[in-house]
């Protein structure tokens, strides 16, 4: 396989089979790793940091798990490459900014994925649908196992995992869940509800992690500590808030459907509608209405389109997702045209 | 909605800011938003919230710490002050003095008590094994497999008496 497949190829974690997945779309988990006394990638030099790929290449070729992996060296992608896999969530954006003697190594269903010389030696990421944690939790501890008898990992008793940045050292996780709350958005309580979530030290992140804004009423919840507790207490603490946020929000769809019916079913249908018929729409139009029609599927209220084919349109109507299926560069305009054009086509089929 | 910065053009980015659990909402349109990351950025950095926590009630470190350098990398302990990244992993030890408070800080904690990589010795594996434990149990619980459960329940016990016993 290689990358211009992934496009025909539904992401494991899009297919909203997990637990609570009519509000938690994914769930992910990061190590960051680094090898004992080698250079961080950041103070590396190019020699350092060829050095460094080749060793965790060759590492990474020995486990069982990634044996059908497909790995991907940033200098020999073209930007929209780069973008494609920023948008289906297999590298940072920060990561896409420079290539130099980067690579992502993904596994066959989108699943594993390990970003080398990132901000640390190795990001291992592991990606589930619904309200997964400890199901990913087992698939990256074995990942990890599997590579430490491999590499020297840069380890203290003490400290844990040492990594670039102090606020990833010791466990070096960090876990998240990306929930849509369309329901706490249109009901006024969602800066209430984040500001406990800010409170309690977690953190929120749109969209595509770091540095993004929350769009389409998508949040992605993080624990923020990785120190001082066991990858396990910072998963229950994580999984205890996200469960709340998930009550939450499933209250609030019911005082919706009880108070505001026709309010509710007016913005769902018009969203359908508009999807449906448009001819000229933009990537942002496109996620907020999309959220309007994902929330009339989970409430029922729209029977013939399922969720996949809702969560799978998230990531096709992306820029860079548009120019690779239609394999050219595409201008804004042109891609507001395309983005219609696809998404009456999977409604209307489907 | 118009922007809030140009006051022209529609506003399409909202953003939320949470500063001292005061929030404020700025609505901006593309290029509008687009200075502001570009600002936000040159601000206030990671590095720089790292470098306020360091610098942070230590006066009198300064003759020490400005000749610091990691014996293995070369890294300054003023230049990591400056980039909030560290250069390796024995920066670790060769700033510990300076490391952990700011550590205290961000995780409130400086005892590592997650898992362990295999190579460094057998013995902090026993607790991953039991957190594993917890992991499957919590799980057989969710999904109502109470035979399994209660095996791992007389599992963690076990291996709980035999942490004690040692």
């Amino acid at each position: 396989m290689n990358l211009n497949d992934l496009i025909n190829h539904t992401s494991e974690w899009l297919r909203s089979t997990g637990p609570n997945s009519d509000v938690v779309i994914s769930s992910r988990i990061r190590l960051a790793r680094n090898l004992d006394k080698v250079v961080f990638s950041h103070r590396a030099t190019k020699k350092q940091a060829e050095s460094t790929l080749n060793i965790i290449e060759q590492a990474i070729s020995t486990v069982g798990y990634l044996k059908k992996s497909m790995i991907f060296h940033l200098n020999e992608l073209d930007s929209v490459d780069r973008q494609f896999l920023v948008e289906r969530h297999l590298m940072s954006l920060e990561f896409a900014k420079s290539s130099n003697s980067k690579a992502v190594v993904v596994d066959e269903q989108e699943i594993v994925v390990i970003m080398i010389n990132e901000e640390d030696h190795l990001r291992i990421q592991v990606m589930q649908s619904g309200f997964n944690l400890f199901e990913a939790f087992n698939i990256i501890n074995q990942i990890d196992d599997a590579l430490s008898k491999e590499l020297p990992f840069a380890f203290s008793p003490e400290l844990g995992y040492l990594t670039a940045c102090p606020t990833n050292t010791g466990t070096g996780m960090r876990g998240s869940s990306m929930l849509h709350l369309p329901a706490l958005v249109m009901s006024g309580q969602i800066n209430r509800v984040l500001q406990a979530v800010a409170k309690l030290s977690f953190a929120t992140r749109g969209l595509y992690g770091e540095g993004t804004q929350a769009s389409g009423n998508f949040f992605q919840i993080s624990n923020q500590v990785s120190l001082g507790h066991s990858e396990e207490e910072i998963l229950q603490n994580l999984i205890g808030l996200i469960r709340q946020l998930i009550e939450q929000e499933q209250q609030a769809r019911q005082v919706l459907l009880t108070r505001n019916r026709s309010l509710l079913e007016d913005r769902i249908y018009r969203s359908e509608g508009i999807l449906k018929s448009a001819h000229i729409i933009s990537s942002q139009e496109t996620i907020e209405l999309l959220s309007m029609l994902r929330l009339g599927v989970d409430l029922n209220l729209i029977k013939n389109i399922d969720r996949s084919t809702v969560n799978e349109l998230f990531i096709l109507t992306q820029p860079a997702h548009l120019q690779k299926i239609e394999n050219k560069k595409l201008s804004a305009q042109e891609r507001d045209l395309k983005r219609a054009e696809l998404v009456r086509k999977k409604l209307i089929k489907s | 909605m118009l922007c809030d910065l140009c006051g022209k053009n529609q506003a399409t980015v909202h953003l939320t800011e949470i500063i001292d659990n005061q929030m404020s909402e700025l609505h901006l349109c593309e290029e509008c938003a687009h200075k502001k990351s570009l600002q936000m950025e040159q601000q206030f950095g990671l590095a720089d919230l790292l470098a306020g926590l360091a610098e942070f009630g230590k006066p009198g470190e300064d003759a020490e710490a400005t000749r610091l350098k990691c014996s293995n990398c070369g890294l300054s302990y003023q230049d990591f002050k400056k980039i909030g990244r560290l250069g390796c992993s024995e920066c670790y030890s060769s700033f510990k003095k300076y490391l952990s408070p700011l550590l205290k800080k961000i995780h409130g904690s400086t005892r590592h008590l997650g898992k362990s990589p295999y190579k460094v010795g057998a013995k902090p594996r026993k607790k991953l094994d039991l957190a594993e434990l917890h992991l499957r149990l919590q799980k057989a619980i969710e999904n109502e497999e109470f035979e399994e459960a209660a095996r791992l329940r007389d599992k963690i016990r076990e291996l709980e008496k035999k942490d004690e016993t040692k």
